[in-house]
Formats: structure tokens, sequence, C-alpha cells
């Protein structure tokens, strides 16, 4: 109804206005709309080619100053180089498994209680999610250090658990929120219908909630995937040797083993940088419109 | 359905209220990763977090109890004034930048023009970037030798800049690094613009109205609940801060990046103080609630929640 009126008043402003002084303000502000446009886009991803460029520069290239926009000549063995020397394959390997735990922990979990909480009523609903939003502004800090006094009586420090298993419980109060809003939209007479028929709450939940809620499934795993994979904090509190180290945490060691003064290997560090980058970029590309349709979607516009 | 043979005509209202039940007993069952997990990861750290705040802990020896001994030593420790003036510093001037340009990026996608996908994507890139990796970026960047930044400000003839190095500079060099990363705010007032009537901008249009008064008058209001929620939530983010500051300066130079977690971390995790960790944690809690109520009593003057009657 909306968009009909909406292009109904446009058309008829068009007939209006078409003279060949319309055309030439409409072609000058989309030049300018097209310039704003760039420039942000510029701005955005010129440091992320400069990282690229950077990482294939020969050794030296990277001080010279005024700095050099292309890697001549560009040395790809720097990505080989930087590899026996830092074991990045273990620590990839490391943050593969924490991520991929983790997320599935978060998939079925925050689903299972974004379920309870969309779909189910029951008492004490309504203060316990009001519980659940005000954990999303809670600094992080607070219960940082009785979790690690915790993980350290059950002798999980140095351990990936505190990685992957607090994920098991619910994933976090952002992605039960998500979740719970789009199945919120769902028809309540499915579940009638599948009651009615004698199902039972988990396979209406399994068999027919669940698989209506890709977008948001998919959502939730982007995000969840993301955060897991450049998550530093965690790893840097709770991971003390190498054994378990992840990519994010190897690249901050490897970073101040460099050290501030004198001449870091920026060629290496930024090699290593882009082995962390590209899965991201690829899950990115890949499924990017989840990215804003899922926040758009879910109403996260705080309402 | 088993039922005994008594209750073989169960009333319908007995029958209804066993359903009910039933389904309540679901619901706690759905609910109960959540549930267990607050308790656990949340609520029992809170509470063990109070009271170790009135101890001293460092693994060593039981918790030892020491009354507001701790609460008296931050009050008179200098680093926690440093600590929260620069945490204050950056957050008040974060913030809004912040919101600024997240708000700018996100007028710039609200068009219908071709090809506006790809700069979407483009505007999101970073924030899908790991924070390590940006601030080593940045810091590369930054270097007052042979970084961008100083051949950028030399293109215009600025002289150069310490940056991180410099403690005047280090703070705004930070502030600077934060607003490459606002794709989620981004994302979060693009969907807003999307829900603004087009109907209400053509009716101003109708009227007269320009494109900066459109956007004063019709466009800021609508999405005022968007920056609400931006702005909550980027002052309790940005009250934070802790790992640009942790890899770029650890702190430094003298003190100018030593931020309220930061220090805390030092505390807590180098030097095993967990009661004064502790005491400091529940300090930022209140801090950020202070704020955060501050926002929502003055927040019932500006943001206008569509359908209600003010």
């Amino acid at each position: 109804m909306g968009l009909t009126t909406a292009a109904a008043s446009e058309s008829v402003s068009l007939t209006r206005k078409r003279t060949r002084g319309y055309y030439v303000r409409e072609g000058v502000s989309q030049l300018l709309r097209y310039a704003l446009l760039i420039v942000i886009g510029l701005v955005s991803s010129i440091p992320l080619v400069w990282m690229v460029s950077t990482s294939l520069k020969q050794k030296g290239r990277e001080f010279m100053f005024p700095p050099e926009i292309l890697p001549i000549p560009v040395i790809w063995r720097n990505y080989i180089d930087v590899w026996p020397e830092s074991n990045i394959h273990i620590y990839a390997l490391n943050s593969v498994m924490v991520t991929g735990l983790a997320t599935i922990g978060t998939l079925l979990t925050a689903s299972m209680v974004a379920f309870g909480f969309a779909r189910m009523s029951f008492p004490g609903r309504g203060p316990l999610f009001a519980i659940l939003l005000s954990t999303l502004m809670l600094p992080y800090i607070v219960t940082l250090v009785p979790t690690f006094i915790l993980f350290r009586v059950l002798q999980w420090i140095d351990t990936p658990y505190p990685l992957i298993v607090p994920y098991w419980f619910g994933g976090g109060a952002f992605f039960v929120f998500l979740t719970r809003q789009f199945m919120m939209q769902l028809p309540t007479e499915l579940d009638e219908a599948a009651l009615a028929d004698g199902a039972s709450y988990w396979r209406i939940f399994w068999n027919i909630i669940l698989p209506l809620s890709g977008p948001a499934l998919a959502t939730m795993a982007i995000f969840s995937i993301v955060s897991h994979w450049n998550d530093f904090l965690n790893p840097l509190i709770f991971l003390l040797t190498e054994k378990w180290r992840t990519l994010a945490l190897h690249l901050r060691f490897f970073f101040f083993q460099e050290g501030f003064g004198g001449f870091p290997r920026w060629n290496y560090l930024m090699a290593s940088s882009v082995v962390m980058l590209v899965p991201i970029l690829i899950l990115f590309f890949s499924a990017q419109k989840y990215f804003v349709r899922g926040i758009a979607l879910t109403g996260l516009t705080g309402r | 359905m088993e039922i005994a043979p008594a209750t073989r005509m169960p009333s319908g209202w007995s029958r209804l209220r066993g359903a009910k039940v039933k389904r309540w007993i679901w619901a706690y069952f759905f609910i109960s990763p959540w549930v267990l997990g607050f308790l656990i990861f949340t609520a029992y750290p809170m509470v063990f977090s109070a009271f170790l705040s009135f101890t001293t802990f460092d693994f060593l020896s039981a918790p030892e109890y020491v009354g507001t001994k701790q609460f008296n030593k931050m009050v008179n420790d200098e680093l926690f004034w440093i600590s929260l003036g620069n945490t204050a510093y950056y957050t008040f001037l974060s913030v809004p930048a912040q919101l600024v340009v997240a708000l700018a990026m996100a007028l710039a996608l609200n068009q219908k023009l071709m090809g506006i996908n790809i700069f979407r994507t483009m505007f999101y890139l970073p924030t899908v970037t790991p924070a390590v990796a940006s601030v080593i970026l940045f810091v590369y960047m930054y270097n007052p030798d042979y970084g961008v930044f100083n051949w950028l400000l030399g293109l215009v003839g600025a002289p150069k800049v310490s940056w991180l190095g410099d403690p005047n500079w280090s703070k705004p060099s930070l502030i600077i690094m934060s607003l490459w990363g606002v794709g989620g705010q981004m994302v979060i007032f693009l969907a807003g613009l999307q829900s603004v009537p087009v109907a209400l901008q053509e009716a101003a249009s109708i009227d007269g109205a320009g494109v900066l008064r459109r956007f004063w008058h019709v466009t800021v209001p609508m999405i005022t609940p968007v920056i609400f929620f931006n702005l909550v939530l980027g002052i309790i983010s940005s009250f934070q801060i802790f790992t640009a500051a942790y890899i770029a300066t650890g702190g430094g130079p003298v003190n100018s990046t030593l931020f309220y977690v930061l220090w805390l971390y030092q505390h807590a995790f180098e030097n095993f103080r967990m009661g004064y960790a502790a005491t400091l944690g529940w300090v930022l809690l209140a801090i950020i609630m202070i704020f955060t109520g501050i926002q929502f009593y003055t927040g019932r003057r500006w943001v206008y929640y569509e359908g209600s009657i003010t």
C-alpha cells in the first residue's frame, strides 16, 4: 500500500518536472551521491588494501617514506616464510575448533531458549525475559574475575573449555533476543495445528519452528562465527601456553615479539593478519545479505 | 494419553489444567539452558564478586576479609582517577563521533542507486576485520617515521605527529581508530532510516521543505529510537575499551591511554589482586548503570516512539 502510493506520487511529480533543468539537476545530484559513496568506500577499504599490499612487500620496503602503495616486487613467499616460524596452522586449527563448537552450542541452545520465550507462555516469562535483556548491558569485566576463579577451581585454565562451554548455555542474550524476535513473527496456528495432531513441544520446535527460522539461524551462525574467530579477550585471559592458542592471540604474541621500537617485520605481521582475515571475508561475501537483513528483520532497532 | 480408569471422564477443567502444567514444564525445559547459564556465569559471579570486593585474594591463601579497605584504597588511588578520566574522555568524544559517522554512512547508503549493495559491503568490511589485526594495522599506519597518516599530513603541508607516542595525541588516535569500525551502528541506523515512511518525506517535500529541513524535522525525529539505542550501547561499550589500548599502547605514554578496564585487567590478571579487581568491577558497573539510567530518564523527552502519545 505505502509503496504503491509512493510510486504513484513519484510518477506524478516526474511528469510535472520533466524539463531540461530537471535532468541536469538530477545528473549532478547522482554524480555527487556516487562521489560521496566512493569516498566513504575508499576510506573503509584502503586500510585493508594497505594490509594486503604490505604483506607482499620485500623485506625493508615496508619502511619506505613516502610509503609505496604497490608492492614492487611482489613477494608471495612472505606467506610461506611466515609459516614455519609461527605455526599458524596449529593456531588456525585451534581457532576453527573453538569457533565451531561454540557456534554449534549457540545455535542449539539459543534457539531452544528463544522458542521457549517466543512460542510458549509460562509463569515468570516477563520478568525472566527482562533479566535476560538486562544482561545485554552488563559489563563483561564484572563477571570475568569470579568466572576466572571458577574455571581455575575446575582446572579449566589453559584448556579450550572456557572458550566453548559457556556458549552451550543459551549462547548469550543477544542471540536469544534476535531469534525470539524472528520466531514471534511466525503464525501461532502452526503450533496449534501440530498440538491438535498430538505433536510434542519438542517436535514443534525441531520439525516446524526451527526449519522455518532459517534466516535467523543463518544470521546467528554468522555473527557467532565472526565473534569467536575474532575474539581476543577470552583467549588472552583463559589460555596461558601455546598449546590451545588461537589465531587472534597468536597475532598479538607475534606483534609483541617483533617489538614496538626498532623494525618490526610488518610484511610478516600483515601476512599473518591476512591469513586470519581471509576466512572471515569469504564468509562475509558469501552470506552478506544475512548480516544486514538479519539485523533489520529481527527488529533490532531499539523498539 | 494414559488415563487411569477412575478419571476416565475427566472434566474439561482438569484436562486443560493438565495440559497447562505440561506446557509449563516444557517451557522451563526449553529456557533451562539460559537459566542455568545465567546462574553459573552471571548471577554466581556477581554475588561472588561482591563478596570478593570486601577481601584480599591472590590465589596463594584463602580470601581474607578486610571490610571497605579496597574501596578506600581505590578512592585514594591516583591511577583510579587517571583511568576514569581517560575513559570518560574517550567515551564522550568517541561515541558522538561514532554516531555522526555511522549516521552519515547510513544516509549515504539509504538511496536507490545502482550498485548500492557493493558500497554497503565496502562500508561494513572494517567491522568484520579482527580487532587484533586492525589494531596492528593502525599501529603501522600511525608510525611517526614511515606511517601513512604522517604521509597524508605531509601532503597537506601539516607537520608530523607522533600519534600513539604523544600523550596529547594518543587518545584522539584511538578515537579515530574506533571510527573505522562503526559498521554495526551504521546497519542499525540504516534499518531505522528504511522504516521512515516515504509518505512523510513526500508530504514535507510538497510543503516546500528542503533536504536539510526534511532531514532535521522528519528523518531525525522518526529515528530517535535508533539513535537512543546506538547511544546507550555505544556508551556502555566505550566505557569498556580494552583491546585497542592493550595492544597499541599498553596504557602509555605516561598513562594517557590507561583506560579503566585495561587498568582492571592489569590488577586482576597480571598482579592477581582479585579483591581489588572485583571492587573496581562493581564500581564500573555502578558507573555504567548511572549513565544508562540518566539516558533512559532524559530519553523520555527526546525519543519518539511511533504509536505513543506524548
